[in-house]
């Protein structure tokens, strides 16, 4: 029988479902961890292809930038957390919805302000063939954006489910309270998980300038099927976000390719609305 | 209103030759006021401010303010208006459809223009032009492209600009021009299209053009430009197996296709691209050597053997004033305009509006004496000027070569464009 371009359409499909579970992932945690929906996700994406694309423009090779970035980001994310996010925790919870928002709209404005709305992409790329397996064609580049992707997203997943600080933000995710009375450091560990969500959308943003361009309303683009997944997945599971993210890239390319380009979509949303009513707390979570 | 119109221009010229005799020195020439409304603030503002200083240039040459030699009217002012200076009232539609109408009255009623310049924008051109046609003022459109404006059956309504239509039309000519010059085989085309009104409005007018020179359509595919890859729209067009790809993208989903093709292995003759993504200076900029062999129409270019030898000197002048940019092919075009409307009202010897609208529909401007590229400027019954043309592009080395038409190019096409493993 032949399958025409399924094969291709699958691979293409996994590999998208990669980079977008590497996003969501950050997404999960933080909200797993406390509570907190960071409307400011995708803008955080943003900043990190920015990076990746400065650190290429000063010579760092753009796979070592991968690291180099997301430990930034961690950073980045910790102060964020002490400087904004722990306040607006303090007040009503409200507060957290509009105060992320409001970073959104922040770091946006900066990003045109600051790099202007031109494109960036990072001249000379490596990767840069097209490996053949029969009628499948995959982009080098791809491939090393979505494995390191899997491979983040493996170590994440091994951090929170295997290491002390892992249990104690599991520990923090599942019951606030006696996790608190355990003598388990609330704040310090806000902060780990903020920095940690944002090191993750930090890594996906530096590989995904192996295959994508930088300008400062990027964020939004991603951050929808970024919430997508993690509904998707269940909120606060990683498992969940790959699991979510590996469906959303599937049915987008094969929904694609066999409805419509233009309603791809479509099925991607309705995907979503079913589990939501057969299964409220997603596929993999919790509660 | 005409008549208040008539006794203001006669009062003025009373004024005038009053002054003169008061004076020992040369009398201050009568003035022929005009109004171009144009978007000088809002999201099109950038671009409202260049045409500005476009029409101001155009302006000043005319007026013999600059000296140098414009072919198109006789130097300082209106010679058969007793060299009257010509004046232009800018208004601003602040990019709105609404506002572009009233301050359209505004220069009307308040103003009293003999015509109307305006406005970039279709949406506001559509407007505005409403209000010239109802107050009986020749309307002259410089720049606006959505092909129904000159639909409208309006008698005071001139577009000089080739509309959408044409430009597709011109890449079907080239297509079939480079093919035969080639001696290549082209059967299959697909279109590849946005899914809003720019790319549907490109798309039909190509798919019209393919069933006219009978290609087989392969595929005609609409996409959403804000989606985040294109994987299954590149497998589409993969599994088309079309020869040609006619593409109308905005600039993210150009570079994203350019990019999912080189990926894919998706080799063609030829991409023909509908301006837009492809000529933004990101294009290039992000996408290196893999922009080359692109095909784009665009409307203007300085890379051109010009027919006219005063475009780079023209152009320089523009610089000065603007700051170091180039003439583009919208400040090109209002700039022209200005010529147009100045050559028509010189020739009508009046600036009663039926006179300079009779003057307009008899204008036939040879393309040499105007500094865009097309083959000249003559209105047909329903205003459109019938000698635009856009040209076609191909980026080579990085740069914009025109390659079309042959006698205007600047580089021969390469077609077909090398397969992305033979780079």
């Amino acid at each position: 029988m032949d399958v025409g371009p399924l094969p291709q359409l699958v691979v293409s499909g996994i590999l998208t479902g990669l980079l977008f579970a590497l996003i969501s992932v950050g997404l999960t945690l933080i909200f797993g961890v406390m509570d907190v929906v960071n409307f400011a996700h995708g803008e955080f994406l943003m900043l990190a292809m920015y990076a990746t694309f400065g650190a290429t423009l000063i010579g760092i090779n753009p796979i070592l930038a991968v690291p180099v970035v997301a430990i930034v980001m961690f950073f980045l994310g910790a102060v964020v957390y002490r400087v904004l996010i722990r306040r607006l925790l303090a007040g009503p919870p409200s507060a957290v919805v509009f105060g992320t928002f409001g970073l959104l709209v922040f770091l946006q404005g900066a990003a045109q302000y600051l790099f202007t709305s031109d494109y960036r992409s990072i001249p000379n790329l490596p990767f840069q063939g097209t490996l053949h397996f029969g009628a499948v064609n995959l982009g080098e580049a791809q491939l090393v954006a979505g494995l390191g992707a899997l491979l983040m997203t493996a170590l994440v997943f091994a951090f929170v489910e295997y290491t002390e600080p892992g249990r104690a933000l599991r520990a923090l995710s599942e019951d606030r309270v006696a996790a608190q009375l355990m003598g388990i450091d609330v704040q310090g560990m806000n902060a780990l998980a903020f920095g940690l969500g944002i090191a993750c959308v930090g890594a996906a943003g530096a590989l995904l300038m192996l295959t994508y361009q930088a300008y400062p309303r990027i964020g939004t683009e991603f951050a929808l099927t970024a919430f997508v997944v993690v509904a998707l997945g269940g909120f606060g599971s990683v498992q969940g976000a790959l699991v979510g993210a590996l469906l959303v890239g599937l049915v987008e390319v094969l929904g694609g390719f066999y409805i419509s380009p233009a309603l791809k979509m479509i099925p991607v949303y309705l995907l979503y609305l079913l589990v939501v009513l057969v299964r409220p707390q997603g596929l993999l979570g919790r509660r | 209103m005409k008549k208040r119109l008539a006794l203001g221009t006669t009062f003025a010229l009373v004024l005038a030759l009053v002054g003169g005799s008061a004076t020992p020195l040369q009398a201050d020439p009568p003035e022929v006021v005009i109004g171009s409304i144009l978007p000088l603030t809002g999201g099109l503002a950038t671009t409202g401010r260049g045409l500005k200083l476009a029409q101001e240039l155009a302006r000043d040459l005319i007026n013999g303010h600059i000296s140098y030699p414009v072919t198109m009217v006789g130097g300082y002012g209106l010679p058969h208006l007793g060299h009257a200076r010509l004046k232009i009232v800018f208004a601003d539609s602040q990019g709105n459809p609404d506002q572009a109408k009233t301050v359209a009255e505004q220069l009307i009623t308040q103003d009293h223009v003999v015509a109307l310049l305006g406005c970039y924008a279709s949406a506001q051109t559509a407007t505005a032009s409403q209000v010239a046609e109802r107050y009986g003022i020749p309307f002259l459109n410089p720049d606006s492209s959505f092909p129904n404006l000159t639909e409208r059956g309006f008698k005071w309504f001139f577009r000089q600009t080739p509309h959408d239509g044409t430009f597709s039309a011109n890449l079907f000519q080239f297509l079939s021009d480079i093919t035969k010059q080639k001696n290549a085989k082209v059967r299959r085309v697909a279109l590849v299209s946005e899914n809003t009104l720019f790319g549907t409005g490109a798309a039909d007018a190509e798919e019209a053009e393919a069933k006219k020179y009978s290609y087989d359509l392969a595929l005609r595919m609409p996409y959403a430009a804000n989606a985040s890859e294109v994987q299954s729209e590149v497998q589409k067009v993969k599994a088309a197996n079309a020869d040609v790809i006619f593409q109308a993208s905005y600039l993210n989903d150009a570079l994203l296709f350019m990019k999912t093709y080189k990926q894919q292995r998706l080799n063609v003759q030829g991409i023909l691209a509908q301006d837009a993504g492809f000529i933004d200076p990101n294009f290039v900029k992000n996408l290196g050597k893999d922009a080359d062999y692109v095909l784009t129409r665009d409307v203007f270019s300085l890379n051109i053997k010009h027919r006219n030898k005063g475009v780079p000197l023209i152009n320089e002048l523009f610089k000065q004033r603007s700051g170091g940019n180039n003439l583009d092919g919208n400040t090109a075009r209002d700039f022209t305009a200005v010529t147009v409307i100045a050559d028509a009202i010189d020739r009508a010897g009046s600036t009663k509006p039926a006179a300079i609208a009779k003057a307009l529909r008899e204008t036939k401007i040879d393309g040499k004496r105007t500094i865009v590229p097309w083959r000249g400027i003559k209105f047909d019954e329903k205003g459109q000027n019938t000698l635009g043309n856009g040209i076609i592009e191909q980026i080579q080395g990085g740069a914009y070569e025109t390659v079309w038409p042959f006698d205007v190019a600047t580089k021969p096409a390469i077609w077909p464009m090398p397969a992305w493993d033979k780079r």
